[in-house]
């Protein structure tokens, strides 16, 4: 049997690591919460790009852009948006699992893959495939849209240079505060945008264009990979904290569990110790007599 | 009082501006233009510049970096990078930047390196579009 000593220093230990886990906890609430904003302030910017994107892309030829081209695939990359920070259950294991399920589908089709890090946790899990083309650790923490355009830029360059083929970006999309799902996204060649449903189909012929409607499609065109990538980091980062809440909650709940039956233990052999004194001691004075 | 305009200007952290206007003049990639109620559908790519509306007596500037603007159903939508106020903007951070940006060029004109004096050229005029809105 454990000795009290023992028993009550882990009993203690138990309950600093509960301490940790719950502030851990409540700074991953507060920081999801200006997540979440961020992530309510770019709604309308995405919902009116779209618009524009599928107003403009309806009568356009997709061959004509450079950035629209469809190419034989060769090489594929793939851009992983994870958090830059573990301790957050299973949010970036799920992202690093589907990217390797992917890496072995296109692998067995006979292609190449290279890979785009953004986050520190998905460059450290994914360093040893040895595709890592490129990562950005630290961004993760206070991205901002420029952030957004370094990646677009470079990935958007290698695309142009024929380096890839095909572009896709992986991340964990945010349904809800306890649910967030491993996605995969088109990301080059740009898809024409359908028309979201429900808005009315206007026809493009009706715009006066300024520049042309092509000029305005190449300047739109990076910018629709900026959002793509900002849309994609803003849902990472919020799943991000909500992970982490969640894991956070259920480590202190493991923490309050542990401490209660370590109390079990403990009160066991504090009983132990005193019966044992109390026959010590009615031994002894029986000697006596 | 004549008829007036919606003005929406949108950027990635927001909603910036949502009012009705007189006349909006913007910097379109092929020259400022004006805009007044009732006008047609039209579509146009924003440079950096400053963008100004006038609601009445009420006159306001606003910075603005590159993005687009479409014209439609009688309003008028911007999606910009940044939009920004006079009061936001923090005039000696603008002048470190400009000061940045044109010691770059020069040492750019020097060198053949194109993507840096790109990138110069580019903080130059959002520094100077930033003076310009916060000295109005």
């Amino acid at each position: 049997m454990a000795t009290l000593k023992e028993v009550k220093t882990k009993i203690s230990g138990v309950k600093k690591t509960a301490q940790i886990t719950k502030a851990m906890n409540m700074v991953a609430a507060a920081k999801l919460r200006g997540a979440q904003e961020k992530m309510e302030d770019f709604r309308p910017y995405t919902s009116k790009f779209n618009d524009a994107m599928s107003n403009l892309s309806g009568g356009a030829n997709t061959n004509a852009f450079p950035l629209m081209e469809n190419r034989d695939v060769k090489t594929v990359e793939l851009v992983i948006v994870t958090s830059d920070r573990g301790l957050c259950g299973s949010f970036n294991a799920n992202i690093i699992k589907l990217a390797l399920r992917k890496i072995a589908e296109y692998e067995a089709a006979g292609k190449k893959v290279s890979l785009v890090c953004v986050g520190k946790k998905g460059y450290q899990l994914l360093r040893k495939t040895g595709k890592v083309r490129k990562s950005y650790n630290e961004t993760m923490a206070n991205f901002q849209m420029f952030n957004a355009r370094e990646i677009a830029t470079d990935v958007a360059d290698n695309f142009l240079k024929g380096t890839s083929d095909k572009v896709e970006i992986l991340y964990n999309e945010f349904i809800s505060v306890a649910r967030q799902v491993p996605t995969v996204g088109s990301f080059l060649p740009v898809q024409p945008v359908e028309a979201a449903e429900g808005t009315e189909k206007k026809i493009s012929g009706d715009y006066i264009y300024e520049p042309s409607s092509e000029e305005i499609m190449d300047v739109l065109q990076p910018l629709y990979l900026n959002v793509l990538i900002y849309h994609a980091m803003l849902e990472v980062g919020a799943g991000e904290h909500a992970a982490r809440m969640t894991a956070m909650d259920n480590a202190t709940n493991a923490c309050k569990d542990i401490v209660k039956n370590l109390t079990v233990v403990y009160n066991k052999a504090r009983q132990a110790a005193v019966t044992s004194e109390l026959m010590d001691i009615v031994g002894g004075a029986e000697a006596l007599k | 009082m004549g008829q007036q305009i919606r003005l929406e200007v949108v950027t990635p952290s927001g909603s910036k501006v949502n009012e009705d206007v007189d006349i909006v003049n913007a910097p379109g990639v092929g020259g400022d233009f004006g805009v007044l109620a009732n006008h047609a559908p039209f579509l146009s790519t924003i440079k950096i510049g400053t963008l100004t509306y006038e609601n009445g007596k009420k006159r306001e500037s606003l910075m603005v970096s590159g993005g687009f603007c479409e014209v439609s159903n009688n309003k008028i939508t911007f999606l910009v990078e940044s939009a920004e106020v006079g009061s936001e903007i923090d005039v000696e951070r603008a002048m470190r930047a400009k000061e940045r940006a044109e010691k770059r060029l020069a040492q750019a004109a020097q060198q053949a390196e194109n993507f840096n004096r790109r990138r110069a050229e580019i903080a130059l005029q959002r520094a100077l579009a930033r003076l310009k809105v916060a000295k109005r």
